[in-house]
């Protein structure tokens, strides 16, 4: 008795759950842009989701996000596409704005298909900027060692 | 003495017209080199427009409006150093200086030699950076990010601000743009940020230091495509004209050619009708 109780219990919260994916999935649809300098990846295409990874942590962007501006950390961008396909892209910084009208700009200073990655590279510019870092003697070149080193650890990451 | 002006013509006229033809085969080839590369810039243009449109949107939706205060303007006039392209240099230095007119707490960071060359003379106390070394390769993310880090590491301060750039609409024409920039306190104080969620100043300013970038570079790069088409056009029409001098010269040196001859046939018949008669 106790038993089916709680497996009810447990199956209406399910369904609640349920409900609220539909709602979030008849909401309209998000336009993304997504360009490099060098490149255009999205271009006021619509597409179901977002993942991208900021500063002020990782997040989800759907239709009807509340607007925000964030800037970037280098790291995985995933992009669900409408058909269901899901794109991944290392970027390495940039920003990301979502705009009232459920727009949203993601500018990224470059930004590779992960599928392009070669781990064994991305291993050995590690090694080598931990070994800039130790030997970095100004405030700068420490910082700029760091920035290096975020950015292999990233890559070598989104290879694995 | 007739005979001999009528050598040293021809032959001031032979010179001029050798010259005239090297100036048309340069002109011919710095069209042909400008044409390359202006595919070249159409290309990266065309890659680059989506990006730089995207930098400006969230300034446009976020309703962002000049700041309130006296702290002066900041105009960023984009160009490069090379010259031989038409009015892409002299329009850009002609808004400058009518904006410096209007408003004289007006600080400009000057991108290429050549609009410093238009500033230098009257307001040159204005001229707050220059950034050269401009235009001879095709510029990438980094060298605005360079130009921005500067302007930023000079800590000027302005409540409004603009980027000044030609714009590229064909082959043929450009247009002289400006592109609205903001100070971070403008940002900050922008009428619908605060529907924009978890948002601090270390945010606001990481956004608009890389916004400088993405827009200068975005400018830089309509600018380079503008110039190297206006250029194209110059040197297209550098070469007609030298055409039309040979041309002109050509007939001008057979006409005088043959006055030569004629004259000395004159001498000599004349000389000989006399001899006969004195006979």
């Amino acid at each position: 008795m106790a038993l089916t109780r709680s497996a009810l219990r447990l199956f209406s919260g399910r369904f609640t759950q349920a409900c609220q994916v539909r709602g979030y999935a008849d909401a309209p649809s998000m336009s993304l842009t997504f360009a490099a300098p060098s490149q255009v990846l999205y271009n006021n295409i619509s597409v179901k989701q977002i993942d991208v990874p900021s500063f002020s942590g990782s997040f989800g962007i759907l239709p009807a996000h509340v607007p925000t501006l964030a800037v970037l950390k280098p790291g995985v961008v995933t992009v669900f596409e409408n058909d269901g396909s899901t794109k991944k892209f290392f970027v390495s910084s940039g920003t990301v704005t979502i705009n009232e009208d459920s727009t949203v700009q993601l500018l990224a200073e470059e930004a590779v298909p992960v599928d392009t990655l070669d781990i064994s590279a991305a291993k050995e510019l590690l090694a080598q900027s931990q070994s800039q870092l130790a030997s970095a003697s100004s405030e700068v070149a420490k910082a700029e060692a760091e920035i290096s080193i975020e950015v292999s650890e990233a890559l070598v990451k989104a290879c694995e | 003495s007739q005979q001999v002006r009528g050598m040293a013509t021809l032959k001031m006229i032979s010179i001029r017209l050798k010259s005239v033809k090297n100036i048309q085969k340069i002109t011919q080839s710095m069209k042909m080199v400008s044409a390359a590369k202006y595919t070249k810039a159409e290309r990266e243009l065309k890659l680059a427009r989506p990006y730089g449109i995207g930098a400006q949107e969230s300034y446009k939706k976020a309703e962002v409006k000049d700041e309130e205060g006296e702290k002066g303007q900041l105009i960023i006039a984009v160009s490069s150093d090379r010259g031989l392209c038409g009015a892409v240099h002299s329009s850009i230095g002609r808004i400058v200086k009518t904006d410096i007119a209007a408003n004289l707490n007006t600080k400009v960071v000057i991108v290429g030699d050549k609009v410093r060359n238009i500033l230098q003379r009257l307001y040159a106390k204005n001229i707050a950076m220059v950034v050269t070394e401009v235009g001879r390769k095709p510029a990438v993310f980094g060298d605005a990010a360079l130009v921005a880090q500067s302007i930023i590491n000079s800590g000027i301060e302005f409540s409004k601000g603009k980027i000044l750039f030609n714009a590229f609409r064909t082959v043929v024409s450009f247009r002289t743009t400006e592109m609205p920039l903001y100070s971070q306190n403008a940002v900050a104080n922008a009428s619908k940020l605060p529907v924009y969620d978890s948002l601090d100043s270390d945010v606001i300013q990481s956004y608009t230091e890389f916004s400088l970038a993405s827009l200068l570079f975005y400018s830089m790069k309509e600018n380079a495509t503008s110039e190297q088409s206006s250029r194209m056009t110059a040197m297209d029409n550098a070469s007609k004209n030298a055409g039309e001098m040979i041309d002109k010269l050509t007939m001008t040196f057979n006409r005088t050619r043959q006055a030569v001859i004629t004259r000395e046939l004159i001498e000599i018949i004349s000389g000989a009708a006399a001899l006969e008669t004195k006979n």
